[in-house]
């Protein structure tokens, strides 16, 4: 099955992982202006994004319509939707492909939710198993922390809240989070995620990063020379707090 | 009915080992006589003082439109289709059909997991992670498979002044140059898939080229001794309804 077997599309796919407030968005997008000043084509693509279910997925979680299962099943039928449309052709030209959150997402979040580890498991067989799998893990604290210190409120179903567990947004958020942080662990060592500690500063984690992903770009085709200099940019620019 | 599942089941519900209720499915090509069937049916047994409920592919209040507007749209990959049809069938099995049995309904489906299955098999998906899919779905008290020959299926649907439908015709997949070779393909491919799931489902195979009246009765007499031997006692006589 695809999601065991490393692929042989020309293309590389990097993933993150990581609960809300790991910090896996910020660093990735750190990676992809890194990895576009070094010459390379990159696309991106996102959890959750596909026009197809964009309507459905509205409409499910505006009159909380969903189930556990059922919102398992609208999440791979997005998953899938892109998986064709927005990681297979870009991986088939050759191109850098950076997912936020992928099938693994699934794997913690949904068991999380009661829905069965192997059912989940089979229905992403299909997904192809990326060149990298970066997991972003920190604490609960640091996620809350990180959270509440940029945003307004905790997203309805990334805090559990459709599962009763409390009526308060930030302890439902601490337990179901809990649950899915037992599950990544799972998860990383099943399906080989590297680990990597999300509690250290931006600069440490992506200058980690970029590390990691130096060896999977081997003989991958550049557009252009690296830019001199351009390279560091982002780094300085965060690295300075 | 045994409560039985074709897998895990569905998460986080509760249910006693049996319900009170009955789930009949009808299963068949477009063109056939399913809602016609079914609506026999439900009128006879709502004479006899049973509650019926019906219902049917893509009807659940939240992924409805969201399918009408992937099958308007240019391209709906096999794999999305597959799983945005089983959201449709877990959302229907947990708020329709579960709670219909549970008020001791029958519960009659116009079409279920097989016409599903036999599509993405056809589409040349893998009908064995088609099947692990749908392990949240309830396995029914009894499928009847009305099966006719494409060819008089065509007729029917023609003289009827009715048109080969785009997705019944398979027309996303490129098996013929024109509308009625693909059509006719098609359905011969999806006929297989059905004669192969009859066996292994345990369907109920009813010859539908025969009049609407002589298939009725069948259905009855099939219905009559899975819910109440008594009811034949009047002999079943359509036109007299």
């Amino acid at each position: 099955m695809p999601i065991h077997d490393p692929h042989d599309f020309p293309g590389r796919l990097i993933v993150v992982e990581g609960i809300d407030g790991s910090g896996k968005s910020t660093q990735l997008s750190l990676l992809q202006t890194f990895l576009v000043s070094e010459g390379y084509d990159v696309s991106f693509t996102e959890w959750n994004s596909s026009p197809i279910v964009k309507d459905t997925t509205k409409r499910g979680k505006k009159k909380n319509l969903f189930s556990p299962t059922t919102f398992s099943l609208i999440h791979a039928t997005d998953f899938a939707d892109r998986h064709e449309r927005s990681i297979l052709p870009p991986l088939q030209a050759g191109l850098i492909v950076l997912a936020d959150r992928y099938a693994y997402t699934a794997f913690a979040r949904d068991a999380a939710r009661g829905c069965d580890p192997a059912w989940i498991r089979s229905m992403y067989d299909f997904a192809t198993r990326p060149d990298l799998s970066l997991y972003f893990k920190v604490d609960i604290d640091t996620a809350v922390a990180r959270i509440t210190g940029g945003r307004i409120s905790l997203k309805f179903h990334e805090a559990g809240m459709d599962l009763g567990l409390s009526p308060d947004p930030i302890t439902s958020f601490r337990v179901f989070q809990n649950r899915v942080l037992e599950e990544y662990d799972r998860v990383a060592s099943e399906f080989d995620l590297t680990v990597l500690d999300g509690s250290r500063s931006v600069v440490e984690q992506q200058r980690e990063m970029r590390k990691l992903v130096k060896p999977i770009l081997k003989s991958l085709r550049r557009t252009h020379a690296p830019r001199a200099g351009a390279a560091n940019t982002p780094l300085h620019a965060t690295g300075t707090r | 009915m045994d409560t039985h599942f074709y897998g895990s089941g569905l998460a986080k519900l509760t249910m006693g080992s049996e319900l009170p209720g009955n789930l009949i499915v009808v299963e068949g090509a477009d063109g056939v006589g399913r809602s016609t069937h079914i609506e026999l049916l439900q009128g006879w047994l709502e004479g006899q003082g049973f509650a019926v409920s019906s219902t049917g592919l893509v009807r659940s209040a939240l992924t409805r439109r969201g399918i009408e507007l992937a099958k308007e749209g240019h391209s709906f990959d096999r794999t999305t289709m597959a799983l945005f049809y089983a959201t449709d069938l877990a959302d229907r099995v947990e708020h329709e059909i579960i709670p219909a049995l549970r008020s001791g309904f029958v519960v009659l489906a116009d079409r279920y997991i097989y016409t599903t299955i036999a599509r993405g098999a056809t589409r040349g998906l893998d009908p064995e992670w088609l099947a692990k899919l749908y392990g949240f779905a309830l396995v029914p008290r009894r499928v009847f498979f009305l099966r006719l020959d494409p060819d008089e299926l065509i007729r029917r649907t023609l003289r009827r002044g009715g048109e080969l439908d785009y997705w019944e015709a398979g027309r996303d997949i490129g098996l013929a140059p024109d509308l009625y070779s693909s059509f006719r393909k098609y359905q011969n491919l999806m006929l297989e898939e059905f004669d192969r799931m009859a066996a292994q489902y345990d369907f109920t195979t009813i010859d539908a080229s025969r009049s609407v009246e002589d298939v009725q009765a069948e259905l009855r007499r099939e219905v009559a001794n899975l819910l109440d031997p008594t009811l034949l006692t009047p002999v079943v006589d359509v036109s007299d309804d």
